[in-house]
């Protein structure tokens, strides 16, 4: 997936020298501070044949994300849950670096980092998506596409996933006669919580939130934190360098605190909890 | 994650008979792989795991290769009858990414730009496995590249510390994994004081987050010091016991 704009290494130097003496001017290349999110847009459903469906830009990365809900059996040992998938594509429209073909490691990641934030949060109430229990329950797969990739893919596919996760309206499921029945009547997905990523990157010894292509082309180190109303639930660090304690415990107050702002601006973005 | 049951009883106890802060059995071999230019051995309480590391050595393909430094590449696998029902000997989506992290976590720690043009292939094979085998992996990979004579700029150490019965323990096994509350593994460098790797799954609040990492980390020194004895004893035929405990 590499979606940064290297060419070759005496430009990746050049460009990295450059974007460190904006660093140190204290003002990033692009002019944004360094706890300074890119514009958040958010649409919401725009694929009518899904259940949910959401598309975020996140500065100029875009990604959708699409909800199928279907009925199938239990995963091994949550038998009295629905199961919930977040699986991730990076299309080759996204940028001229993305060849077609099965995921990389990169996009495997993204995928599993995502998945990680929603499930670990228990956003979805799971134990509501039972029809019988350790033989039926809902499926709810959460499929994301990246059409365009511009930096932190991370939190442009998680918002996408949540935001997708808010608006989804799940069919009513009956048993009948041992049968799967649609009712045609239609519910909210049973939602508990609003989970929030916030991924930083740390370029020499400074860290800043919310990487722009072009940063992640110059980053040392990657570092993604996922809270919910009440802490943290998910972590990962990545890329090839490392952060110190004190790196890691700054970056997971920001985490925190931008987590919040951006909760809110989902939350009025989706018009959660406003009940129509 | 529904938790069933206590796992920790009044005595304080865990379900191995552990107390928080204790780490499970590790023992490290050096050595183990004839044919590799550096290996180990780890056991990691109920963890089996192999690493071999090959190279440095010429890359195939050969457009892989780095004018500048050496390309640094990890796989890390689970043999089939590694776990309690067999596992597809395919590689999966999570031996995907813990091969990325693993191999992230040990790349600070190499003087990569001693070796342009070449490669350095890392193999981790888990042979059983218990909760924490990416640690263990890390930990034992770290001491076969130290094996194999690659430059270092320190050992990687890695451990986890995790939530259980809402209090924060040392090194989850995998009963306090699947059970648990939540799971931080780390991968730290004690000589240069960086964190190479961290992972979260589960729910922790501020001062649960710092109480957990800071936990992970004193894991990590103590594994720090069972990779330097068990070298030691390879090379220096040390008399002091390779330490099986903290």
């Amino acid at each position: 997936m590499s979606t940064s704009k290297r060419s070759t290494i005496i430009v990746e130097h050049l460009r990295k020298q450059q974007m460190m003496e904006s660093i140190g001017k204290g003002k990033r290349i692009d002019g944004r501070n360094f706890d300074e999110q890119r514009p958040l847009e958010i649409e919401l459903d725009i694929i009518k044949k899904a259940n949910g469906s959401a598309r975020v830009k996140l500065g100029d990365s875009e990604v959708i994300a699409g909800i199928k809900v279907s009925t199938g059996e239990p995963f091994e040992g949550l038998e009295d849950k629905g199961a919930l998938i977040v699986t991730a594509e990076v299309l080759p429209t996204a940028s001229p670096h993305v060849e077609p073909g099965p995921p990389d490691e990169e996009v495997v990641e993204l995928a599993r980092v995502v998945d990680r934030g929603v499930r670990e949060s228990e956003m979805v109430d799971l134990g509501k998506l039972v029809l019988v229990p350790g033989k039926i329950v809902y499926t709810v797969f959460v499929d994301c596409s990246v059409l365009n990739a511009d930096g932190n893919l991370f939190d442009a596919t998680s918002y996408a996933t949540v935001a997708a996760i808010l608006s989804a309206k799940i069919p009513v499921l009956e048993m009948q006669d041992g049968k799967v029945t649609d009712t045609g009547k239609t519910i909210p997905m049973p939602v508990t919580c609003v989970p929030i990523s916030i991924t930083q990157v740390r370029i020499g010894d400074a860290v800043m939130i919310d990487p722009a292509s072009e940063e992640e082309g110059a980053m040392d180190a990657r570092i993604t934190i996922s809270t919910n109303e009440e802490g943290y639930c998910a972590l990962q660090k990545g890329y090839t360098g490392s952060f110190t304690i004190e790196q890691i415990k700054k970056a997971a107050e920001t985490a925190r605190i931008k987590g919040e702002e951006v909760r809110a601006k989902m939350k009025e973005l989706t018009k959660f909890g406003q009940k129509e | 994650m529904t938790q069933t049951r206590n796992l920790i009883d009044e005595n304080g106890k865990r379900t191995d008979g552990r107390t928080i802060d204790q780490l499970r059995d590790v023992k490290i071999t050096v050595g183990t792989v004839k044919n590799a230019d550096g290996s180990a051995f780890i056991e990691f309480g109920k963890n089996k795991i192999v690493a071999a590391v090959y190279g440095p050595r010429e890359v195939h393909p050969k457009h892989l290769q780095q004018p500048d430094r050496c390309v640094l590449r990890c796989r890390y696998h689970m043999s089939p009858f590694s776990t309690d029902t067999r596992k597809n000997p395919a590689p999966s989506r999570r031996e995907v990414e813990i091969s990325k992290v693993m191999r992230e976590s040990l790349e600070p720690a190499i003087m990569l730009e001693d070796y342009p043009r070449a490669a350095i292939d890392v193999f981790v094979e888990v042979l059983q496995s218990d909760g924490g085998s990416r640690c263990a992996g890390i930990t034992a990979a770290s001491v076969a590249l130290a094996d194999a004579g690659i430059n270092m700029r320190d050992l990687v150490a890695a451990c986890a510390a995790g939530k259980v019965d809402e209090q924060i323990v040392l090194d989850i096994n995998d009963v306090e994994d699947k059970e648990g509350g939540a799971d931080m593994p780390i991968a730290y460098m004690p000589r240069l004081d960086q964190v190479t790797l961290m992972q979260l799954d589960g729910k922790l609040n501020s001062e649960q987050f710092n109480e957990c990492l800071d936990k992970a980390i004193s894991g990590c020194k103590m594994v720090y010091d069972i990779q330097r004895e068990a070298l030691m004893q390879k090379y220096f035929g040390n008399e002091t016991e390779v330490k099986e405990e903290q």
